[in-house]
């Protein structure tokens, strides 16, 4: 996998340095289903468990989406005038 | 059955981050490869809220209103944040979103060492059979926040929130501190009951987070957030190893791997080592060069019409995009003068520096914004190839990437990094707000050359200026 990330990267033209970062930044938001997991294991009654996971659910998600809208956002602007 | 189809769903989400990755990296398939990404997120997501079943139950999750509730909230803000924000914050809100996922990633480390505590206290296992997922627990808890403070200390820093602050001694300080927190993560997992060191750790690797960006330079920061992203991917797949998640670990080593490719790059384009940008921040050698500015001479300035007559009547006009545009908002400004210009017959171009502006690409992503055809920007060789067919250069709030002081001079603290060579056209004309020095925090000579005049002011009024200038003509 580690090689898989370097070869994707391999050539890429600094212009898109900012939308890969960010792209790659809004797939590492995967962490969230880590945080979904807990979420769905703790228990009713584990209140700091359910507090924390939920925390970490509201973030994760914040990077997922975020990273992808706003991933999109600037590629947006690379496609208008083609 | 519904593992199988969970499996599938993670391995369909993998090849869509692969995929999306590629495509990323070339400008037609982007934005394809963006959305791709997205949708194997969302199978991932999905699928494991409905399809994730325990391994010692075989029971699926619980706590839907929780999980969903998280996922709506977060999912509102983030995209409200992204929706909103302006293009030339870009950066500080990547460097945001960056450091939620290394929180997350931290706050899952507690609560699983929390749930584990609790059963090697309630004698369920062992605290040696849990050495190993201890191990990764406290990885996944030292990169995780590392990357959470170290993130928003970035994203202030280029708000302008927080200002370099640096000490002597600093770096030997982090290097302990980062010690003390390994050993005690170390400690830990060799005997997990400890768990009060896991705050430890907890604090000491934010605290780290903290110093370790801090004195850290403004143009050094994308790098480092390209690092900090790398870490977040890291911690992810920690998460990965944690609860043996295909998805997970695909998705954060191969963010790992890929980002610090880039912050590889990155450094490349400045021509600086990591190490140097991570220890030797441009911060520290200030006083140095500040002494040598005196003697540099004298500048000369000009008016806003006789900037506009210049321009009118030269043949071939280049504009050097760089942070004070941005922060001036002025690319559509800029995009208008270019036509006016044009209309009068003078060959228009742009000359885009790799690092102009806070990120690598960022001129590119602001001017496309104003409809500044592909064309007209050019790379760095390609533009210092036509300088010095160029009558006039216009540079509009950059500083660093102009500064011959990167070719000619040794003792420079940017010595060494490609810059755009406009001191080959005819005549420069230098749109700053001030002399105040860029981020490097150097002199730059190029302002004291015969053949440049300065012409200050916010970058937006100025081009105002200019083009009812040009018009009048």
């Amino acid at each position: 996998m580690i090689f898989v990330g370097i070869e994707v990267i391999g050539r890429v033209p600094s212009v898109l340095h900012t939308p890969l970062m960010s792209g790659a930044n809004a797939i590492h938001g995967v962490v969230v289903i880590g945080a979904i997991i807990i979420m769905g294991q703790a228990e009713e009654s584990n209140y700091l468990a359910l507090i924390l996971g939920f925390l970490a659910v509201v973030l994760g998600t914040l990077n997922v989406v975020g990273g992808f809208v706003v991933t999109d956002r600037m590629l947006e602007m690379f496609k208008k005038k083609k | 059955m519904g593992f199988n189809i969970l499996t599938l769903c993670y391995l369909i989400a993998s090849v869509t981050f692969i995929l999306g990755l590629k495509m990323l990296s070339n400008p037609a398939t982007a934005r394809r490869g963006n959305l791709l990404a997205a949708f194997g997120m969302g199978i991932a997501i999905l699928g494991t809220i409905f399809l994730y079943t325990s391994h010692d139950t075989g029971e699926h999750l619980g706590n839907y209103p929780w999980i969903f509730g998280g996922l709506l909230i977060g999912g509102i803000i983030g995209t409200l944040a992204a929706k909103k924000v302006k293009m030339t914050a870009m950066p500080e809100m990547v460097s945001m979103f960056n450091g939620m996922g290394g929180a997350c990633a931290a706050l899952i480390s507690v609560v699983e060492f929390g749930h584990l505590s609790k059963e090697i206290t309630d004698g369920v296992v062992t605290a040696a059979s849990v050495q190993p997922t201890v191990l990764i627990i406290v990885l996944g808890l030292i990169i995780g926040s590392v990357s959470f403070a170290g993130s928003m200390i970035a994203w202030g820093k280029l708000n302008g929130k927080v200002s370099d602050f640096s000490f002597t001694g600093q770096n030997i300080l982090n290097l302990v501190i980062l010690a003390v927190a390994l050993t005690a993560g170390a400690y830990l997992v060799y005997d997990p009951t400890q768990s009060v060191l896991l705050y430890v750790i907890l604090g000491l690797s934010l605290v780290y987070g903290i110093l370790f960006v801090m004195p850290i330079g403004g143009a050094d920061m994308p790098v480092v957030i390209s690092l900090l992203n790398s870490f977040t991917g890291v911690a992810a797949a920690c998460g990965g190893f944690l609860y043996d998640n295909k998805v997970m670990l695909t998705g954060g080593i191969l963010v790992g791997a890929a980002g610090t490719l880039l912050t590889i790059l990155m450094c490349k384009a400045m021509n600086r080592s990591l190490l140097n940008v991570l220890i030797g921040s441009f911060g520290g050698s200030k006083t140095a060069v500040a002494g040598a500015s005196s003697d540099m001479g004298q500048i000369k300035e000009i008016s806003l019409s006789d900037a506009a007559m210049v321009m009118s009547y030269a043949n071939k006009v280049m504009i050097v995009p760089g942070y004070g545009l941005a922060v001036a908002q002025a690319q559509h400004v800029c995009h208008e003068l270019e036509k006016i210009l044009e209309e009068k017959g003078v060959e228009v171009k742009y000359a885009i520096h790799p690092v102009a502006g806070r990120m690598p690409g960022h001129m590119n992503v602001l001017l496309a914004e104003a409809d500044v055809p592909y064309e007209k920007l050019l790379e760095m060789e390609d533009a210092n190839d036509e300088f010095k067919t160029c009558d006039v250069v216009l540079i509009l709030g950059a500083n660093d990437v102009v500064n011959p002081a990167a070719k000619n001079d040794p003792a420079s603290p940017i010595y060494g990094m490609p810059i755009l060579e406009v001191e080959l056209a005819k005549t420069v004309i230098v749109n700053k707000r001030s002399m105040k020095p860029g981020y490097a925090g150097i002199e730059n000579a190029l302002f004291f050359q015969p053949k440049t005049s300065m012409l200050f002011g916010d970058a937006k009024k100025v081009l105002q200026d200019l083009c009812a200038e040009v018009k009048a003509i």
